[in-house]
């Protein structure tokens, strides 16, 4: 997480519907304790139940603080799931799956 | 900066302050916001928060060159410039060329999860940013209490609250912060106990169905200031505070006179009329004749090109020029020459301190020479009689200061007492005239007198203050028999007073010419007197004559008979002794 942006995109999402994609953005400033355990468990619940269906794309708004304005964000970290509409956002370092799940829309495969 | 400043300054040196630039407001503050400190300002709903907040940026940029950035919390940005454009701040115009910083902060819970750890890092960088990228000097925050209803975790807000006032006392930029007035304490939040340098607060009280507009500085660390509460305005120029009280018995006392319009009038006031600069109460029950009397004295004032602003809370302007005409007083020209200006308004239509606060903005504005306020008395219909003379002290002191020459009338109840004009107002006039009804002989007149006049010879007699066609004028009036006489009795009374003086003329006359009669008689007596006297004198000679011829002829014929007789002795010759002495 030292560039600019990084995006991870999972092996095999060409395969998968387009109603199925999962637009994720994660806003961190610099690397903090809490962006590196967000990034993680972000990581880890995509990877879980999103499997091939997400892209993240991690903004450090320590780099770029412009870009803070456009989604509005205030509390970092804050994750903000572009695709599908409505916009939604989850903050903090993610550490309780279950609410990210329900932030994220994403029902849970069990 | 202010780190700088803080280490460069020496001890005995004042806090730097940083000026609003809002009318009354740096006065108050004595030069203004706390420089690179954070400035609470609190109050309630609509009570101009957004107001002072907005204006202390778009002052700062535009006056001082200090580019500001305003951080809603509540407001879009196409809001505020949309609300903002009709107090004639172009905040598009001052965006685009890097003045002003808009910046909308859209906080809705519902949209927001919570999970974990969290801070509010990224308002420090958005802020952060937006004051870098264009060398911001002010910073405005509005209201930032709605962070509180965005995030549920209360200690992590009030943690980060406490670094946002850090990292805007770090940034070195002055910072006003709006808050929400709470129940029983400033603001809703607390705000107050992280905002510790400058708490400013506002109050919008309805008092008898009329709102006041109120600012209060509660607190400011390390500086004097204005403790009371001083009314404001908002309307189409901003902001403006009237730091009224603040004026101390100082001001300046001019020696020179202006004319009050009416000659006479001018002549019983030393012959000069009042001092510029003074107060002057007209006093009187409805009808006699006070706005009248201010209007000769606007209408001198313009006649010597100087500039009058008249207050009128009973009549409109056009009323008063159509009535001022029927006594001879064109004020139209004034007007139209910019000399006079009218500033209607019914006492009621809002609080009294709004209406000094309008009287002083019209006063800055218009810079007169001379103040009309006709009548000070339908004020009370604004406010309790207290709140009159807390408020006229002030005017007054204020155009003292200013060297404005104040008329004021004052309209008393038919048959009402001088009294609350005596203990409320009269002390802070200078000259205090007094017109009044004279009932008598089925008629009124107005009658005029000086009560008081300050500083100068002034006449005690009553006049007779009459309105013609050609103006006031004051004429003498008979005081006889323990009253006054006015009118048709005063005419009457010259009438009989010239007939009287005719009469003892003639009386006069009459007695002169009847002794010139008598001494005509008495000269005629005498003249008879003595012709009679004469006539006795001639006869008394005529018959000495008539003796002395008969002595003779008898001596004459003796002395024939003698001889005749041949007798020896003769009788002498001399005539006889009583002929002597009668001859003598």
């Amino acid at each position: 997480m030292t560039g600019k942006t990084k995006k991870m995109t999972s092996n095999n999402s060409s395969a998968e519907l387009v109603e199925e994609r999962w637009q994720l953005r994660l806003y961190v400033a610099g690397q903090t304790p809490k962006s590196i355990a967000a990034f993680a468990n972000l990581k880890k619940i995509c990877q879980e139940h999103l499997e091939g269906k997400f892209t993240i794309e991690v903004i450090d708004l320590m780099v770029n603080p412009q870009l803070a304005r456009g989604d509005q964000i205030l509390a970092l970290p804050t994750l903000v799931r572009k695709l599908p509409e409505p916009m939604k956002k989850i903050i903090g370092d993610l550490s309780d799956t279950e609410r990210v799940l329900v932030g994220l829309d994403v029902k849970p495969l069990t | 900066m202010a780190k700088q400043n803080k280490n460069t300054k020496s001890p005995l040196e004042l806090l730097q302050k940083c000026p609003t630039g809002i009318k009354g407001l740096d006065e108050i503050t004595g030069g203004g916001l706390p420089v690179g400190r954070p400035t609470l300002v609190c109050g309630g709903t609509g009570c101009g928060k957004t107001l002072l907040a907005m204006e202390f940026l778009v002052r700062g940029a535009t006056q001082y060159d200090e580019p500001g950035v305003f951080m809603s919390f509540e407001e879009k940005a196409e809001e505020l410039v949309k609300n903002f454009s009709s107090l004639g701040f172009d905040l598009n115009d001052l965006a685009t060329r890097k003045k002003i910083t808009l910046d909308y902060v859209h906080i809705e819970k519902s949209e927001i999860e919570e999970t974990g750890e969290y801070d509010l890092e990224g308002l420090f960088i958005r802020l952060g940013y937006a004051i870098d990228s264009i060398g911001a000097k002010r910073v405005a925050l509005d209201t930032i209490e709605t962070l509180f209803s965005g995030f549920s975790k209360e200690t992590i807000l009030r943690a980060e609250l406490k670094r946002l006032f850090r990292f805007l006392k770090d940034k070195g930029v002055t910072a006003v912060i709006t808050g929400e007035q709470g129940e029983r304490t400033l603001t809703r939040f607390g705000l107050e106990e992280y905002v510790a340098d400058c708490v400013i607060f506002l109050s919008h009280k309805v008092d008898q169905q009329i709102a006041t507009r109120r600012l209060r500085i509660v607190k400011y660390r390390g500086s004097a200031h204005g403790t009371n509460e001083y009314p404001f305005l908002i309307d189409e120029q901003g902001f403006s505070v009237m730091p009224i009280s603040s004026i101390g018995l100082d001001h300046a006392a001019p020696t020179d006179r202006v004319s009050t319009g009416i000659p006479r009038m001018d002549t019983m006031l030393g012959g000069k009329g009042y001092f510029r600069g003074s107060s002057i109460l007209v006093t009187g029950t409805a009808g006699t004749g006070k706005s009248s009397m201010a209007a000769h004295f606007v209408d001198a004032a313009c006649r010597r090109g100087e500039r009058c602003l008249y207050f009128a809370f009973e009549e409109s302007r056009n009323q008063i020029i159509r009535n001022m005409r029927s006594i001879g007083l064109d004020l139209e020209q004034w007007v139209k020459k910019g000399l006079l200006e009218f500033r209607n308004s019914r006492p009621t239509l809002y609080g009294l301190e709004m209406h000094l606060v309008t009287m002083h903005k019209a006063i800055e504005v218009f810079n007169p020479t001379i103040v009309v306020v006709d009548p000070i008395s339908n004020l009370v219909a604004a406010a309790s009689e207290m709140e009159v003379k807390s408020m006229l002290s002030r005017l007054i002191d204020f155009l003292k200061m200013k060297e404005i020459t104040a008329f004021c009338t004052d309209l008393i109840s038919v048959g009402g007492n001088l009294k609350h004009t005596d203990v409320g107002i009269s002390s802070l006039m200078d000259t205090w005239l007094l017109l009044q009804i004279i009932e008598g002989n089925g008629e009124r007149n107005r009658g005029f007198n000086i009560l008081k006049s300050r500083g100068m010879d002034h006449s005690n007699q009553v006049r007779e203050y009459c309105l013609t066609d050609n103006g006031a004028d004051l004429l003498e009036v008979y005081v006889g028999a323990g009253r006054v006489m006015t009118g048709a009795a005063r005419a009457v009374q010259e009438a009989k007073d010239k007939f009287e003086t005719l009469q003892r003329k003639q009386e006069i006359e009459r007695k002169q010419r009847d002794i010139e009669r008598k001494e005509a008689v008495i000269e005629a007596q005498i003249a008879v007197l003595r012709s009679g006297f004469e006539a006795e004198k001639d006869e008394l000679e005529l018959s000495f004559t008539r003796e002395r011829q008969h002595q003779e002829v008898i001596i004459e014929e003796s002395q024939d008979m003698a001889r005749t007789r041949k007798a020896d002795v003769f009788l002498s010759g001399k005539p006889h002794r009583r002929g002597k002495e009668v001859g003598k």
